[in-house]
């Protein structure tokens, strides 16, 4: 701790940081541009000048930046002092110069930096009377609007596309104040993380695209706190929803998970909640024909389901209420999880691995924090991308090492990666094939998930004596495997990673083998992250029944051992072989299935009622760690749709809090669960929290063409919000934060108001609660798999490939994301490709069973293996098996083709 | 004696006089609706969404008019041409509601939304008060003549390249060396 005085007053400081920083910290007003909380200082804009003084006797005074000058013991600055406003008006005004007098036809406008530091800053009035430089613009992908006008060359977006996210395709270009900041060519920007540009630039030069087309203002967005239910990471988002449709998706800062960050699957993806098909009214369909069910009706609908045996089938995209709900209607030993078998079996290992003591699972920001990182198996940056971006930071813990012992502080950006140059903490990625990872990966070895595991056993044999040995390996692969143990151990806090999607729980057990070895050699607790692919997968894993394989109930419902079902939020076409689905979906006599958007078992059902989306109810969900998460309902649905726990349970009795509540109570392993509602008697005489800001405009007009005579507004009995502009306004109670907003900081940069210091957590929000307990003593070793039989002659090895746009059930059917979408598609080596007479981009056929995919020959896969993407399930996953025999085909005319795949390893240049 | 007289009787003698000369003077009442009173160019009376001297839709629907009314009685929605220029897919003025205040006009940055001398606005109905934005836009420039908000701007639109605003040098090109 560090005392400076500022303008007269003294504050107590964190010297390891710099003057700026900690001026924000403690809520002082200082303009900035070039500064980011995430990416530290580069002193590039000259913004932030402050007026220093040598002691307490000094007068004059020298200008500093203070986003380059440390917090020191004793330091004596000004942010009043004239010289500095003037420094700081001149500065302003020069940037300026050349801004196109487009903030009314300009997407962020309202919610600007530049707007609020300019005011901030005091200048007004255009005095230069030179010509504004121009420049042309380009298209850069469905997501992303670029107008280089708008630049003021602070260069944060490169910071943040080049240095953060390593990204290759977006640089600046060009000197002086011709600086352009764009491609070397127009086209879509590669980065699965460029959605975050919009939030990360100042100014209006990248913009949201999507958003744009159908456009509001910040003010005019009424958004509540939510929770991305894109992948399993469970980044927390604030939706805004305007004329009844929802609008867009920003960044909502979690300390402990996502930070300032989003992918753009969890920016982009979420129209579907738009979306026209979705479903509207509770319908009874036979033989094709659909019915209304009349409301009336509703009621007795369930009571069907109520006595007798019938099968619940849970999901991991739906809510812990909804499967909660589910559970207890059909109770405990006819609920399954509803994943598939191999997926129920892995993600029943990764909680036996969750309640073991020797571990522990690591939040994103820990995740930031390892030195040493192994991932076996998993393709992160399509899978759970959010992980893949804190990989990159993670890796740059060796820069802030070196720094540290040259005694340069961390914040000072540039030097640090000066310092540095490629210097990385070691990343190993075991994967069956080339991910996006690979450019800051340490060792990167590419073979078949049985070999994998292999490897990862002979790591864990040679970090402790008592981990199992594995079974004779090549002999090419011993060097890496001393080099990655060896920087394991030598590792502070090293990370393993592995997950469910590579589609081998072999992977699992190697990592767990691996990490216990660490532990057993260093004593201490160790990081060990088991990836899961879906929102709520570790939520639904909780609540269903080991033993409850999904295989088990579509073999009771074939047999008609079982005569009525219920199918929550779940396609089951997706989770087992088709034949076996359509066989198990026509011997059922009853089938209700609940979901909020038609898939191909929908279309099977007796009965179908509509739920609502993400955004239109409260829901908790647990994700990849075991945290839960609350997210608060944004908009209002304003057809028959229901939560799925509200048609499971008697619908006029009960909320959300009562379901909650309940879980907790009877649920194992959910008893924290109700820590994560708001506390409602904390607030002042009873005033809800407005979901509408305190100008959100139109009010007396937006419905005034349909009545004039405005109705009241709608109660939220549900929940702690109002669907109203009246309550307590977020400066007075941040418990429940949506969109950020302080005075003097309409841009998203306000959230240094509602944190306890920059990059601390916020004042008083809630991170989450962890569910799950460590409660057993550390378990053994896992004996190491037999290795598998070879397939048959010819037969190519499969590993299963995802796609960041695609992969993803609902976000698949979102409009931004589906113009990034490929085909599925068959990755396969040069040599594979050769032999079967294959070239880029032609049509193969699968196993000969009408399964087409598209051939995308990469040169980091292994001859022999296919990385096999099954679009969106256009290729039954299920049916493929674990080796595959393929020939060419004929191309079918729909085809999206894999011209937008962005992959590092495409074999064609120029493909 | 003096002083009561003065007070009372010449005070009321004096009223009578000047009362009788009012007589004499132009009558100010008019006789509406059937003689029209004269309007102030300037006076705050039905709103109207002009057109910029090409004629086209001068409304950029920034939303700046709908945030600054203080009873919120518009409401409008963003869209844009195939070129890039903004325009209000509807705009809706609620006038049972508005208190023509002006501040609409004020905030408006392209002189699109501009108060007019009209002020018969009377309706039967309360629902025929909410015009549209076909009842609101007028074929002219209304009050301001010469202003055209994306002559001035830099956003690139059909018929104005980048750098054809006022003021804009032509756009640089970033592969030049030169200075």
């Amino acid at each position: 701790m560090a005392k400076i005085v500022v303008d007269g007053l003294e504050y107590e400081v964190d010297s390891d940081n710099n003057l700026l920083q900690e001026c924000l910290s403690q809520g002082l007003d200082l303009p900035y541009f070039c500064w980011h909380p995430c990416m530290g200082s580069v002193g590039a804009c000259r913004q932030c000048a402050v007026k220093q003084y040598r002691d307490a006797d000094d007068k004059d005074g020298l200008l500093v930046m203070a986003c380059m000058t440390p917090a020191s013991d004793g330091a004596i600055i000004s942010i009043e002092d004239e010289q500095a406003r003037d420094m700081r008006e001149r500065v302003i005004e020069s940037l300026m110069i050349s801004h196109p007098h487009d903030c009314p036809v300009c997407e962020e406008g309202g919610e600007c930096h530049l707007q609020d530091m300019t005011l901030m800053s005091g200048h007004n009035y255009r005095r230069y009377d030179k010509k504004k430089r121009t420049h042309r613009n380009q298209y850069l992908g469905p997501f992303i609007n670029h107008e280089m006008n708008r630049c003021i060359t602070c260069y944060r977006c490169v910071r943040y596309y080049d240095d953060y996210a390593g990204g290759t395709d977006l640089v600046a270009q060009a000197s002086h104040h011709h600086t352009y900041f764009g491609r070397h060519e127009e086209g879509v920007l590669e980065s699965e993380f460029s959605g975050n540009l919009v939030e990360v630039c100042p100014t209006g030069v990248f913009t949201d695209k999507a958003f744009s087309e159908h456009y509001a203002r910040k003010w005019d967005l009424q958004s509540a706190p939510s929770v991305c239910t894109g992948c399993a990471v469970g980044c927390n988002t604030t939706p805004g929803e305007r004329y009844g449709t929802l609008r867009r998706i920003v960044n909502r800062y979690n300390s402990e998970v996502n930070g300032y960050f989003l992918c753009d699957r969890g920016r982009f993806g979420f129209d579907y909640v738009n979306s026209d098909a979705r479903l509207t009214t509770p319908v009874r369909q036979v033989n094709g024909v659909s019915t209304a069910i009349a409301e009336s009706q509703w009621q007795a609908l369930l009571e069907e389901f109520t006595s007798g045996e019938v099968i619940g089938i849970g999901s991991p995209r739906a809510s812990n209420e909804s499967n909660f709900a589910l559970r207890c209607l059909v109770g405990d030993s006819h609920f399954y999880s509803g994943m598939s078998d191999s997926e129920h079996g892995a993600t029943q290992l990764i909680l036996e691995l969750a309640r073991d003591r020797a571990f522990h699972s690591p939040s994103i920001r820990d995740i930031e924090r390892a030195d040493a990182v192994l991932v076996l198996g998993e393709d992160l940056t399509n899978v759970a991308p959010r992980i893949a971006l804190a990989l990159r930071q993670s890796v740059r813990n060796k820069a802030k090492e070196l720094a540290a012992s040259c005694n340069i502080p961390r914040w000072q950006d540039a030097a640090v990666r000066e310092l540095a140059q490629h210097e990385r903490s070691p990343l190993a990625l075991l994967s069956g094939y080339a991910t996006r990872l690979e450019d800051v990966a340490s060792d990167s070895l590419i073979d078949t998930p049985a070999v994998l595991a292999n490897i990862g056993h002979a790591i864990a044999a040679k970090l402790s004596d008592k981990a199992p040995a594995p079974v004779a390996l090549a002999s090419d692969y011993s060097a890496a495997v001393s080099r990655i143990a060896e920087q394991l151990a030598k590792a502070q806090r090293p990370l393993i990673i592995a997950g469910t999607c590579a589609g081998d729980v072999a992977l699992i057990r190697a990592a767990a083998n691996i990490a216990r070895a660490l532990h057993a050699s260093s004593g201490q607790v160790t990081d060990l992250c088991l990836v899961v692919p879906e929102v709520n997968s570790i939520g639904v894993g909780l609540l269903a029944n080991k033993d409850n394989l999904l295989s088990a109930a579509l073999e009771k419902m074939h047999s008609a051992a079982v005569k009525k079902v219920i199918v929550l939020e779940n396609d089951l076409y997706r989770r087992a072989g088709h034949q076996v689905v359509t066989d198990a979906l026509a011997s059922v006599e009853h089938l209700l299935v609940v979901d909020q958007l038609p898939t191909a078992t929908t279309a099977k059902a007796h009965t179908l009622l509509p739920t609502t989306a993400f955004s239109e109810h409260e829901a908790t969900y647990v994700n990849y760690e075991g945290r839960a998460q609350l997210s608060f309902q944004v908009q209002r649905n304003q057809s028959s749709a229901m939560p799925a726990w509200r048609w499971f349970s008697d619908r006029r009795q009960g909320n959300v809090e009562a379901i909650v509540n309940r879980c907790a109570e009877e649920a194992k392993d959910f008893a924290k669960l109700d820590d994560l509602l708001p506390d409602v008697k904390q607030f002042v005489a009873g005033m809800k929290v407005p979901r509408q800001s305190h100008r959100y405009s139109g009010r007396t007009a937006m419905i005034a063409n349909l009545n004039v005579h405005e109705p009241k507004q709608p109660v939220d009995d549900e929940s702690v919000l109002a669907f109203s502009m009246e309550g307590i306004p977020s400066m007075k109670d941040a418990t429940i934060l949506g969109a950020a907003w302080a005075p003097s900081w309409n841009s998203n940069q306000a959230i240094s108001k509602f944190q306890d210091e920059v990059n601390g957590e916020l004042k008083q929000g809630h991170t989450g609660s962890l569910l799950i307990e460590r409660t057993d003593p550390n378990a053994s070793y896992f004996a190491v798999d037999k290795p598998a039989k070879k397939g048959k002659k010819g037969a190519l090895q499969v590993a299963m490939a995802y796609q960041i746009f695609g992969s993803d059930e609902l976000s698949a059917r979102s409009h931004s994301i589906q113009k990034r979408m490929t085909d599925a598609y068959i990755g396969i080596s040069p040599e594979d490709a050769e032999a079967l007479g294959l070239v880029q981009g032609d049509s193969v056929s699968l196993n000969g069973n009408g399964d087409l995919a598209t051939a995308c020959i990469r040169s980091r896969i292994k001859p022999g293996t296919a990385a096999v993407y099954c679009g969106d399930n256009q290729i039954n996953a299920h049916s493929i098996g674990e080796s595959l025999l393929i020939s060419k085909s004929a191309a079918r005319s729909d085809d999206r083709g894999i011209s937008g795949l962005i992959v590092s390893d495409l074999y064609e240049e120029g493909y | 004696m003096y002083t009561l007289i003065k007070d009372t009787l010449l005070s009321q003698v004096r009223t009578l006089w000047m009362v009788f000369l009012k007589i004499f003077t132009k009558a100010d009442t008019v006789e509406y609706p059937d003689v029209q009173p004269y309007m102030f160019p300037r006076w705050r009376g039905r709103i109207i969404l002009s057109r910029d001297p090409d004629g086209e839709e001068r409304c950029v629907a920034c939303n700046l008019c709908a945030v600054a009314c203080p009873v919120d009685c518009i409401a409008l929605q963003k869209a844009e041409t195939e070129d890039g220029r903004w325009y209000p897919e509807f705009f809706r003025i609620n006038f049972s509601r508005c208190i023509m205040c002006g501040f609409c006009e004020e905030a408006c940055p392209t002189n699109a939304i501009q108060l007019t001398p009209d002020f018969e606005m009377a309706e039967y109905a309360r629902q025929d008060m909410v015009w549209e934005k076909e009842d609101l836009l007028i074929d002219g420039t209304g009050k301001y003549h010469d202003y055209n908000y994306y002559r001035v701007a830099g956003k690139q639109i059909a018929g104005k390249d980048k750098g054809e605003a006022l003021n804009e040098a032509p756009p640089v090109d970033v592969r030049s060396l030169l200075p």
